[in-house]
């Protein structure tokens, strides 16, 4: 039920309620996005028909190379 | 949009891990992170690494108590339109469960969110509409932001929200099982933050981390959580930090306490968690169901309902059994014909275990 899926905003009606979610080949739906601050362009977490979150996109690219760094530190450690 | 199923990553946490040579118990809380560790064969895997995992209590739908789904069947009986999550609707009661009374031909409409059991209260203005608000912290925002919209008057909740952390209390507590750390979940994180948990590490030296939903995600919020016992540390760590703030998502945090404030209840399989449920402000008890349908729900006030005879998803969601334990499991419980609320959810742990075709 926590199940969340991510999406991009590609329209904010003029009360910043609604977004048109673009989640990818082609499917858009509109999202309630009154929970968060958000603009176009960026990628929300949606669940039940509600953006819980703004994505941090340089943060997610940066994930993967965090977890090598961490692994890499804890073996120097070692 | 994010690569996190790196095979080579994962090959490298995972022979780190085994070379901690530990034997440990987690537990996680989430239906979804069960789903990736069961559907990837990570559970097998960190079981080879001499850690052990289960679900606990991470399922809204299992944790309902048999009370409450007999409250919802008397509302549809009553002839009230009943809506509420696909999950639940399959979920037995004593005789009948929601799906039986559609089918006999009462009004029970399966939603996707609360805003969908908007629009059919504002499409029926002559019916009463009731809400099954059930759900942890990531979806009690989106009852509590529809409540302070003014909501046709026809409609209600029946209000079964949970909040995660005094149920993780709730298990150290009950002290049936030896945990060495919890994996706390993601989404319910993206709400609340990282700090609710805390009292969990300085109180009771358990060790946290809260973890994403990708095979990586689980790997390294093992690999994290075996760190901090391998160091004797015990505190809260992020490892989905490209979602979770420390500080959760704070406008959502201030619309859940303008509506609701905490009361002790029960949950599936425990005795009452102290503060672990919400209730409806005052300012906003004509949507309450109990409230106003007093009179129809009378008939339920004093008494208690039990789990399905042989059904031990109370254990299951204690974490005291895996599903496979249990004897109904895959014989006379089958997602097809459920006995207990475990099979029917996809959150629920049975559920899962049967689907990725673990049947025995």
């Amino acid at each position: 039920m926590c199940l969340a899926i991510p999406g991009k905003i590609v329209s904010i009606d003029k009360k910043k309620e609604y977004a048109s979610i673009d989640y990818g080949e082609e499917t858009k739906r509109k999202a309630n996005v009154s929970l968060v601050d958000v603009k176009i362009g960026d990628y929300v977490l949606v669940h039940a028909g509600f953006a819980i979150q703004v994505l941090d996109e340089k943060e997610a690219n940066e994930t993967l190379d965090l977890f090598r760094e961490m692994l890499s530190y804890e073996e120097e450690e070692a | 949009m994010f690569s996190l199923r790196d095979k080579k990553l994962a090959n490298e946490i995972v022979s780190k891990i085994k070379t901690l040579n530990v034997n440990l118990k987690f537990m996680h809380v989430c239906g979804t992170h069960q789903d990736t560790l069961v559907k990837h064969g990570l559970d097998v895997l960190f079981k080879e690494c001499g850690i052990n995992i289960g679900q606990g209590p991470g399922c809204p739908v299992c944790v309902t108590t048999p009370k409450e789904i007999e409250e919802i069947l008397l509302l549809a009986r009553k002839g009230k339109i009943v809506t509420t999550f696909g999950d639940m609707i399959q979920v037995p009661g004593e005789k009948d469960s929601l799906q039986s009374m559609k089918t006999d031909g009462w009004d029970v409409r399966t939603v996707y969110g609360i805003e969908d059991a908007i629009h059919f209260a504002e499409e029926n203005k002559d019916k009463d509409v009731v809400f099954m608000a059930v759900g942890f912290e990531t979806t009690t925002p989106m009852t509590a932001s529809v409540l302070l919209k003014n909501p046709p008057s026809n409609f209600s909740i029946l209000g079964c929200h949970r909040v995660i952390p005094p149920a993780l209390k709730a298990i150290l507590d009950m002290g049936e099982l030896k945990l060495d750390g919890f994996i706390e979940p993601g989404h319910v994180s993206t709400i609340i933050g990282s700090k609710p948990y805390e009292f969990i590490s300085t109180e009771y030296k358990v060790p946290q981390v809260i973890a994403g939903f990708e095979p990586i995600d689980l790997l390294m919020g093992v690999w994290m959580l075996a760190q901090q016992v391998e160091n004797g540390e015990a505190r809260v760590e992020n490892e989905y930090a490209r979602v979770v703030k420390e500080e959760g998502n704070i406008k959502a945090q201030r619309v859940i306490n303008e509506v609701f404030e905490p009361m002790d209840v029960k949950w599936r399989g425990f005795p009452v968690i102290l503060r672990s449920g919400l209730k409806l402000r005052n300012k906003f008890e004509e949507y309450d169901t109990r409230k106003r349908y007093e009179d129809d729900l009378e008939e339920l006030r004093n008494k208690e309902f039990t789990e399905p005879k042989g059904c031990r998803c109370g254990d299951v969601l204690r974490g005291i059994i895996s599903s496979k334990k249990c004897p109904l499991f895959g014989k006379k419980c089958i997602p097809n014909a459920p006995v207990g609320p475990c099979m029917v959810s996809i959150e629920g742990s049975c559920n899962i275990e049967y689907r990725y075709a673990k049947k025995q």
